[in-house]
C-alpha cells in the first residue's frame, strides 16, 4: 500500500506533463501525500502497509516498499511537510509550468521512494530519480551561476552514486545474502576485513551525497542557485538520504566503520568549524543558508560517531533518535529558511547582504518568520533544532564515565563552538537583511503573500511541535520495526 | 526444422529480393524493405520452432552451435535487423540523394537486401563454435559492411568511412587469420572445444599469442582499446541505418564469438589469469578512452559512436570477471547489457535521424530549444538519455549494474575505479544533450516533426526502457528461455 506515496507524484507529474493542470494538480498531489503521511501515524501498521514484489530473480531485487521503522516514518513525514510547502511556494515562470511542477513532484517522489524502500537496490535507484529533474531545474530555472552550479551537483552526486553502488554491491555479495532485502541483509554476518573495505566505500559513497568534508563543494552552489522548490527538497530531505543510509546500513558494517571513526570525527569536525568559518564569510543570503546546511550536517555525523564509539544501539540508545530529530529539524528549518530567502529575493530583487537592509518595517511578517527559522537553526530551545542538537551533544557523552575524554567527546565540546558560529553567522546575517534602516530596495517591499505565507506557516508549526514536544517524533521511533520483532508483537497482541 | 535453416531462409530470402529489385519500378522500392522485414519476422518466430541440428547425420554439426546463446544472438541480430530497415524507410530520401537521382528511389532497393545478408551472416556468428565457421561467418558479415558504410557513394564523408573501414578490417582479418593458425598449429584443431581440451602448460604461451591475436581482431569488431579508432569517422560518415547496424548488431555478434572463443581460455586454469589480465586492462582501457573521449564531441553522431566504445568496456569488464558472480554468468550479463543497449542505443539513433531530417544537422547544437519545438519528442530524448547515462529506474542502469556486481565479486577493483570515471563522465556528455534541449533557445522555432513509423518505434522503445526499469525479468527469462 505504501508504495501509493510513490505513485500519487509520479502519476500526477505525467498527467501534467500530458496537460492537466499544472499547480492544480501538483497541489493535490503533494496534499494528498501529506495527508496520507499524518494518517500514517494513527494508522500505522507495518505488515498491512508493506508491499513485496520480485521484479528480477538473480540476483533476487524487490520492489518492496513499506514503513521499515519509525525513522523511516520520520522521513517520510519530512518528505511531505517539505513537498507539500515546496509545491505551494513555487512560482513556475510563464510557459514553464509542466516541467516545473512536474520535476518538483518528480523529486518528491524520489525522496519518498528512498526512505520507503525496504530493499536495498530500490532504496537505491529512487534517490537517482532525483537527479534530472535537479539538473533541469538548476540548469533552466536556476539564478546566478546556474549551469555551473547544475553541472557540480550533476557530476558530484553521480561519482558520489557509482562509488555508494560498488560499496552496496560488496555489502551484499559479502554478506552471502539471498535477497537485497534490509530483513535479509540485516540479519547476516560480515567477515570483518571485508566490513573495513566495505565501509570505506560506503563512507565515501554517502558522503559526497550529504556533502561530507571535503565532498562538499557541489551543495552550497547549488542551493544558491535553485530555484526555491529544488533547494527546499535537496537540502531538506535529499540530503538526508545518505545519513539515513549510514544509520539504517550500520548494524551490517559496524566493526568497518570502528576503523574509520578517527578519520570520520576529523571530517565531521571540518563540516562544523571550517565550513562554519566559511558560512560566516558569505556575502550573499543563498549562499550563507547553503553553507549553512553544510555545516550542520557535521552534528548529524557527530549523532553517528557517537553510535560508531559505541558500538551499537544497545550501548548509546540515543544516537539514533539524535541523529533522526536532527534530520527532521534540520530539513524543516532549512526548508523554510530556503523558502523565505526565495521571497526575498523576489520582494527585493537582491539577496547580497551588503545591498540589504531594514526589511522589517515593510515585511514585519517575514521578518518574524525568518527569525523564527534563523533561531531554530542557531538552536534556540523551544524550537526543534534544539531537541536535536541537545541529544547529539548527550549521546556523545551517553558513555562517559568520567576519566579521560574519548574522541568523540573532544569532538563533541569542539562541535559546541559550532553553536557560536552558527549564532554568528545567522544573526549577522538577519541583522543585516532585516534591521537597522530602510534602504531604497527594501522600503517599497511587500509583505508575505499568501502563497508564501501559508507553507511558511506550516513549516514554522512543525519546528515548534517538534521544538516544544520533541516526544511527538521520540514516540514514533519506539515504534517495531516491521521484520521479526513486529510478528511478535502481534502475536502477543493476540494473546 | 533444424535451426540451421533460419540463416539459410534469410540469405535466400535476400538473394530472391536482390533478383526483385531490378524489376521493381523505382517508385515502389520501399516494396522491398516491407518483403524483408517480413521475411526477418517470419525468421523471429521460427526461432522459437527451430530444433537442434540432428548431430550424428550432419557431417557440419561440428561447425553449427545451438544453446541458449546462440538462440538469444541470433534473435537479437534479427530483431536488430527489423529496427534497421525500419530506420532505413524513413532514411531513404537521404540515401537516395548520395546514390541516384534524389526524386526516385532507385539507389535504395538494395540496401535493404544487404542488411538481410549481413545478419545472416551474424547469425551464423552466434553459432559458430569452430575456428573455420567464425571466419567464414564473420566475413559474410564484415564484407557486407563495406558496402553498406560506403553505400552514399556520391558523399565524400561515407566514402572515407568505406574506406577507413576497408583498411582497418582487411587489418583485422590478417590478425584474425594468423592467430586462428597459431591456434591449430599449438592444438592441433580448429574446434574450440578441442582446443580448450588441449591446453596444458608447455603450449599455453603459443596459444595464448594466437589468443592474442584473434584478440585484435574482435577488439576490432566490438570497437574495444586499442582498436577503436575507425569507429568515430566510421560512425559519422555512414548512412545513420548503417551506423545503428554496426555499432549494434555487429558489436553484439562480436561479444558473441568472443564468449566462444574466449570460454575454453576462461575455464582452464592454466590460462584462466593471463586470459583475465589481459581482459581487464582492455576494459579499464576501453572505459576510460571511451568515456573521456566523449566529453568534447559536439556531433551526436561521434558521441554515440564514442558512448559505444564506453558500452563496450563495461561489457568487457563483465567478460573479464569471468563466472565468479554468484548470480548471473559472464554470458548472461554480456546478453543483458546488450539487449538494453539494443533498445537505448536505436532509439537514440531514431532521435539522431529525425532531428537530422527536421534540421539537416547531426551536432548537438540541432538539439537546442527541442523542450519547446517537440516537448514530448524531448521529453523522451531525456529518458535515452538518461538511461545512457545509466540512471536507475531506467533499464539502462541494469548494464552498468550488473558489470559493476561482477566486477566486485570477481575484485578488478583497478577496472571498477576506472567504470566510476567513466560513469561520471557518461553522465556529463549524455546530459549535454539535456541541457541542449531545455536550457538553451534555439533561432529557429519552428515545430520539429516526428515520421510516424519513427514516432511508433520510439514511444515502444522509450516506453521498454521505463518499464524494464522497474521490472527487468523479462529479459532474464529471454536469456533463460532460449
Amino acid at each position: 500500500m505504501s508504495i501509493i506515496f510513490v505513485l500519487i507524484p509520479i502519476l500526477a507529474a505525467l498527467a501534467i506533463l500530458y496537460g492537466c493542470k499544472a499547480r492544480l494538480t501538483a497541489l493535490i498531489a503533494s496534499g494528498l501525500t501529506l495527508f496520507l503521511g499524518f494518517g500514517s501515524i494513527f494508522f500505522w501498521k507495518a505488515d498491512v502497509w508493506s508491499v513485496t514484489f520480485q521484479v528480477l530473480s538473480k540476483p533476487s531485487i524487490h520492489l518492496a516498499m513499506g514503513f521499515y521503522d519509525g525513522m523511516s516514518l520520520i522521513m517520510v513525514l519530512l518528505s511531505v511537510l517539505v513537498l507539500f510547502t515546496a509545491v505551494f511556494a513555487g512560482k513556475a515562470p510563464e510557459g514553464r509550468q509542466k516541467l516545473y511542477y512536474s520535476s518538483i513532484l518528480l523529486i518528491g517522489a524520489g525522496g519518498l521512494g528512498a526512505f520507503l524502500s525496504t530493499d536495498l537496490f530500490f532504496f537505491y535507484a529512487f534517490h537517482e530519480l532525483a537527479l534530472i529533474p535537479t539538473f533541469l531545474m538548476i540548469g533552466m530555472l536556476g539564478t546566478g551561476d546556474r549551469k555551473e552550479a547544475a553541472w557540480k551537483i550533476t557530476i558530484y552526486l553521480a561519482l558520489g552514486s557509482i562509488i555508494l553502488l560498488a560499496g552496496l554491491i560488496w555489502l551484499v555479495s559479502a554478506s552471502g545474502s539471498d535477497t537485497w532485502l534490509f530483513k535479509d541483509l540485516l540479519a547476516s554476518n560480515i567477515d570483518p576485513n571485508t566490513q573495513t573495505g566495505i565501509a570505506a566505500l560506503l563512507i565515501i559513497g554517502f558522503g559526497v551525497l550529504i556533502s561530507l568534508f571535503p565532498f562538499h563543494s557541489w551543495a552550497a552552489p547549488a542551493y544558491a542557485a535553485a530555484p526555491a522548490p529544488v533547494a527546499m527538497l535537496h537540502a531538506g530531505v535529499l540530503k538526508k538520504f545518505g545519513l539515513f543510509g549510514l544509520i539504517r546500513l550500520y548494524p551490517m558494517v559496524s566493526s568497518g566503520m570502528q576503523d574509520w571513526l578517527g578519520w570520520l570525527i576529523v571530517l565531521l569536525l571540518c563540516n562544523i568549524l571550517w565550513i562554519g568559518f566559511v558560512t560566516i564569510n558569505q556575502k550573499r543570503l543563498d549562499m550563507m543558508l547553503g553553507n549553512s546546511s553544510v555545516m550542520h550536517m557535521g552534528y548529524i555525523f557527530l549523532a553517528f560517531a557517537a553510535l560508531v564509539q559505541a558500538g551499537g544501539t544497545a550501548a548509546n540508545p540515543i544516537a539514533i533518535p539524535a541523529a533522526v530529530v536532527l534530520m527532521f529539524a534540520h530539513g524543516i528549518s532549512i526548508a523554510l529558511l530556503f523558502l523565505l530567502t526565495d521571497v526575498v529575493r523576489q520582494k527585493t530583487g537582491t539577496v547580497e547582504l551588503a545591498e540589504l537592509g531594514g526589511l522589517a518595517k515593510s515585511a514585519p511578517r517575514l521578518a518574524f518568520l525568518f527569525g523564527l527559522a534563523g533561531m531554530a537553526s542557531i538552536g534556540l530551545p523551544g524550537l526543534a533544532n534544539f531537541s536535536g542538537e541537545v541529544l547529539v551533544f548527550l549521546s556523545g557523552f551517553e558513555n562517559y564515565k568520567g576519566e579521560g575524554f574519548g574522541c568523540v567527546q573532544v569532538a563533541t565540546i569542539l562541535a559546541l563552538w559550532g553553536v557560536v558560529i552558527s549564532a554568528v553567522y545567522m544573526l549577522r546575517a538577519y541583522r543585516q537583511t532585516f534591521q537597522g534602516p530602510a534602504i531604497p530596495v527594501t522600503e517599497s517591499a511587500k509583505d508575505l503573500s499568501a502563497s508564501s505565507k501559508t507553507p511558511a506557516i506550516i513549516l514554522a508549526a512543525a519546528l515548534l511541535v517538534v521544538g516544544l514536544y520533541p516526544n511527538s517524533l521520540l514516540s514514533l521511533l519506539k515504534k517495531p520495526s516491521c521484520c521479526s520483532e513486529c510478528d511478535q508483537c502481534t502475536e502477543q497482541a493476540d494473546q | 526444422m533444424p535451426a540451421y535453416w533460419l540463416e539459410a531462409f534469410v540469405l535466400i530470402t535476400g538473394l530472391v529480393l536482390l533478383l526483385l529489385e531490378a524489376f521493381i519500378p523505382s517508385r515502389h522500392k520501399t516494396l522491398i524493405a516491407i518483403g524483408a522485414i517480413g521475411a526477418i519476422v517470419f525468421a523471429l518466430v521460427l526461432l522459437f520452432f527451430a530444433k537442434a541440428p540432428d548431430v550424428a547425420n550432419w557431417e557440419m554439426a561440428r561447425f553449427y552451435a545451438w544453446d541458449a546463446s546462440a538462440k538469444f544472438f541470433k534473435g537479437f541480430t534479427l530483431l536488430a535487423g527489423i529496427l534497421t530497415i525500419v530506420l532505413g524507410l524513413d532514411y531513404r530520401k537521404t540515401l537516395s540523394k548520395f546514390t541516384a537521382n534524389p526524386e526516385s528511389e532507385d539507389g535504395t532497393g538494395e540496401y535493404y537486401c544487404l542488411i538481410l545478408f549481413a545478419t545472416a551472416g551474424m547469425m551464423w556468428m552466434a553459432s559458430a563454435k569452430d575456428l573455420v565457421s567464425l571466419f567464414v561467418s564473420l566475413e559474410l558479415s564484415t564484407i557486407t559492411f563495406y558496402i553498406l558504410v560506403a553505400y552514399m557513394r556520391r558523399n565524400v564523408g561515407s566514402l572515407e568511412a568505406g574506406v577507413k573501414f576497408l583498411i582497418l578490417g582487411a587489418l583485422s582479418t590478417g590478425f584474425l587469420v594468423y592467430g586462428i593458425s597459431w591456434l591449430y598449429g599449438a592444438s592441433g584443431s580448429t574446434e574450440l572445444s578441442a582446443i580448450g581440451a588441449s591446453i596444458t602448460e608447455a603450449n599455453s604461451t603459443y596459444l595464448l599469442f594466437g589468443l592474442a591475436l584473434i584478440l585484435v581482431s574482435l577488439a576490432f569488431k566490438i570497437g574495444a582499446v586499442p582498436l577503436h579508432l575507425w569507429i568515430p569517422d566510421v560512425y559519422q560518415g555512414s548512412p545513420t541505418p548503417t551506423t545503428s547496424f554496426l555499432s549494434i548488431a555487429s558489436k553484439a555478434s562480436g561479444f558473441a564469438i568472443s564468449l566462444r572463443v574466449l570460454e575454453p581460455f576462461l575455464n582452464n586454469p592454466v590460462t584462466h589469469d593471463k586470459t583475465v589480465t589481459i581482459l581487464s586492462i582492455l576494459a579499464g582501457a576501453t572505459i576510460l578512452v571511451g568515456n573521456l573521449a566523449a566529453i568534447p564531441q559536439t556531433n551526436f553522431k561521434r558521441l554515440l559512436a564514442y558512448s559505444s566504445i564506453a558500452n563496450a568496456g563495461f561489457i568487457l569488464l563483465a567478460l573479464a570477471s569471468w563466472n565468479k558472480g554468484s548470480d548471473l554468468t559472464s554470458a548472461q550479463i554480456v546478453g543483458f547489457y546488450l539487449a538494453i543497449y539494443l533498445i537505448m542505443t536505436f532509439a537514440a539513433f531514431f532521435i539522431l535521424s529525425t532531428i537530422h531530417r527536421n534540421t539537416g544537422s547531426e551536432e548537438i547544437s540541432a538539439f537546442e530549444g527541442l523542450g519547446t519545438r517537440n516537448p514530448f519528442l524531448a521529453l523522451m530524448t531525456t529518458v535515452i538519455m538518461a538511461a545512457m547515462a545509466g540512471v536507475p529506474l531506467t533499464a539502462g542502469f541494469y548494464g552498468k549494474f550488473f558489470s559493476f556486481e561482477a566486477g566486485v565479486q570477481a575484485s578488478l577493483w583497478v577496472p571498477i575505479s576506472i567504470g566510476f570515471i567513466g560513469v561520471a563522465a557518461g553522465f556529463y556528455y549524455y546530459f549535454q544533450i539535456i541541457r541542449a534541449m531545455y536550457w538553451r533557445k534555439s533561432f529557429d522555432e519552428s515545430p520539429i516533426k516526428v515520421c510516424p513509423l519513427s514516432r511508433y518505434v520510439l514511444i515502444t522503445l522509450t516506453s521498454l526502457l521505463i518499464i524494464l526499469g522497474f521490472f527487468p525479468q523479462p529479459i532474464l527469462w529471454l536469456l533463460q528461455a532460449a
